[in-house]
């Protein structure tokens, strides 16, 4: 389309600066059919555990107002089946870049994923330190901030690509937790994950999922997820992925100016499969009308009210 | 390449309290639409999920959906006119596979009637049981009788028709007769039914399910129904692996 919107992130050239979340696109392969994948800057693929995993009871998904919550509970192949036939396939296949994203019960699982990981054609690996949805899923290691900095420091011992740290919005300070990833040695972080949630019918007297409690995700969060972009932006030196309910350019637009390079859609694709159009369309729109020669320009050009 | 259409609403009735019956203009979708799947629609407003509602007809550019009245998505749906344009995916997921020359029984309840049209016009000789709770809410009874010779209604409360379930009914007719397949599509009590009355008969069932939906193209993991299957396999999207699925198979 144009160089305008090429970005770089972690030393590697995206095309784009949008790329999808975690957990809402699958491995690509779905949506490859509304828009190809090589539209997007990058795809983040399905969240991989050490050991396939079933996932967790229907229901795993309601809606709220403007959001939704899910609980599917990492199910996933497992991070073998992902190397030796899953990133093989996506690399032969599509022209994008691939964020795996991963999730691990004990420091030594992630830092063995990693390095797993390291062996394939991802060019950036996401770790999940903060899945709601599971009994072990991270979310223990994503709140605590010395386990997230050492956490983070031995997965990068065996780790051959960027290392971005998925944080949790489930904390008291979201800038302190970047600063331990940071400490850690992680080359990028990425926020938010899903808020906790819970919908109850009042017929039943029952949550809608199975699970009892999810993960909101959808434009409700979204300026959550901007306000917590800024703070981290403000705090670390590593670049940020943001994402939390984005679901056009003007959103796009915001994350960055708050401090993120590239913005991931999730949730939007439900409704919008083939919304990278637009979107792409809307940015350049946005550089023409201010004189921006390209995107990057605009990353953490927020200016704050005195 | 795939995409979402911009479908204008041309027929509208309410054929039963809160339940509607929509026609719209959709060649795109009518010309590769199968018996069985279904649409992926925004019903606008708040809503941030589309709402899955399978295909009751379609022919020469038009596509015929009904949907009852549940919430607040399909509340806002209600209340479109025509020459309104509804936002439509699909179609979506694997229809029923039908075999020429099977002896079928069709089996539905409610507002599961409506994919099983199609079938019932199909095979018009097979016996097609249709289970209401009580009268009012009898949808698409003259439909179904132009399109098959074996109809019979059946109303929980006997104020129409058979009086009791339409898998009791049902159970009447496979005493007497050789039955190569069952369809069924119903709430679940009568799914769970008509499959155990399938397998300890050993006969074939296809059973069309529902599940709260996410993306509707098998990317996100939310629509599920348990399986027989293990570790990744226990859980399937409805809406890529289903909505129809081999009795068999699932765990109701």
């Amino acid at each position: 389309m144009t160089d305008r919107l090429k970005i770089d992130y972690c030393g590697i050239e995206f095309r784009n600066p949008i790329v999808t979340a975690s957990g809402t696109f699958g491995f690509g392969y779905e949506y490859d059919e509304y828009a190809p994948l090589s539209e997007y800057g990058g795809i983040g693929t399905k969240g991989l555990t050490r050991k396939p995993r079933e996932g967790n009871k229907p229901p795993r998904i309601a809606e709220t107002p403007s959001g939704v919550l899910n609980s599917v509970g990492l199910q996933n192949p497992g991070v073998d089946v992902f190397a030796e036939h899953i990133m093989p396939a996506l690399s032969e296949q599509f022209d994008t870049h691939v964020i795996a994203n991963m999730s691990g019960n004990t420091i030594e699982e992630y830092a063995e994923m990693a390095e797993i990981l390291s062996g394939t054609d991802a060019a950036i690996i996401e770790m999940n330190i903060s899945c709601p949805n599971v009994k072990h899923g991270g979310l223990a290691f994503g709140t605590d901030a010395a386990v997230v900095e050492e956490l983070t420091r031995e997965v990068k011992k065996r780790c051959k690509k960027p290392l971005v740290v998925k944080l949790s919005p489930n904390v008291t300070s979201v800038a302190e937790i970047a600063r331990a990833a940071e400490a850690g040695g992680a080359d990028g972080v990425s926020l938010i994950n899903t808020l906790l949630g819970m919908k109850i019918d009042i017929n039943t007297r029952r949550p809608i999922l199975a699970n009892n409690t999810g993960g909101l995700s959808g434009p409700a969060v979204r300026p959550v997820a901007v306000r917590m972009v800024h703070e981290v932006y403000n705090a670390v030196n590593i670049p940020i992925i943001g994402m939390g309910g984005a679901i056009c350019a003007e959103d796009v637009i915001e994350f960055m100016l708050a401090g993120a390079r590239l913005v991931a859609l999730g949730t939007g694709l439900f409704m919008r499969p083939g919304m990278i159009f637009d979107i792409k369309q809307g940015l350049v729109d946005y550089m023409d009308k201010f004189n921006i020669n390209n995107i990057s320009e605009i990353v953490g050009k927020l200016e704050l009210n005195q | 390449m795939k995409q979402t259409y911009k479908c204008k609403l041309r027929l509208k009735t309410e054929i039963a309290p809160g339940i509607f019956d929509y026609v719209v203009e959709a060649p795109e979708i009518a010309a590769e639409a199968k018996t069985g799947q279904f649409l992926h629609i925004n019903c606008g407003g708040r809503t941030s999920l589309r709402r899955p509602i399978s295909i009751c007809d379609f022919d020469e550019g038009f596509v015929r959906f009904a949907f009852q009245v549940k919430g607040e998505g399909t509340e806002k749906l209600s209340r479109l006119d025509p020459g309104d344009v509804i936002d439509i995916m699909g179609p979506l997921g694997n229809g029923f596979t039908v075999n020429e020359g099977e002896r079928a029984v069709i089996i539905g309840g409610g507002i599961g009637v409506f994919p099983l049209l199609r079938l019932a016009r199909y095979h018009q000789d097979a016996p097609v049981f249709l289970g209401f709770r009580t009268k009012e809410l009898i949808c698409m009874e003259d439909d179904f009788n132009e399109a098959n010779d074996n109809v019979v209604i059946c109303t929980d409360d006997g104020s129409y028709g058979y009086n009791g379930f339409a898998v009791a009914a049902m159970g009447e007719y496979l005493m007497e007769h050789e039955v190569d397949m069952i369809y069924c599509c119903g709430p679940t009590p009568m799914l769970k039914t008509v499959k155990q009355i399938a397998e300890y008969r050993r006969i074939p069932c296809q059973i069309s399910l529902e599940q709260r939906m996410g993306c509707g193209i098998g990317a996100c993991l939310t629509c599920v129904c348990e399986t027989k299957g293990e570790g990744m396999a226990k859980y399937k999207q409805v809406c890529s692996a289903g909505p129809v699925f081999d009795s068999r198979e699932v765990i109701l």
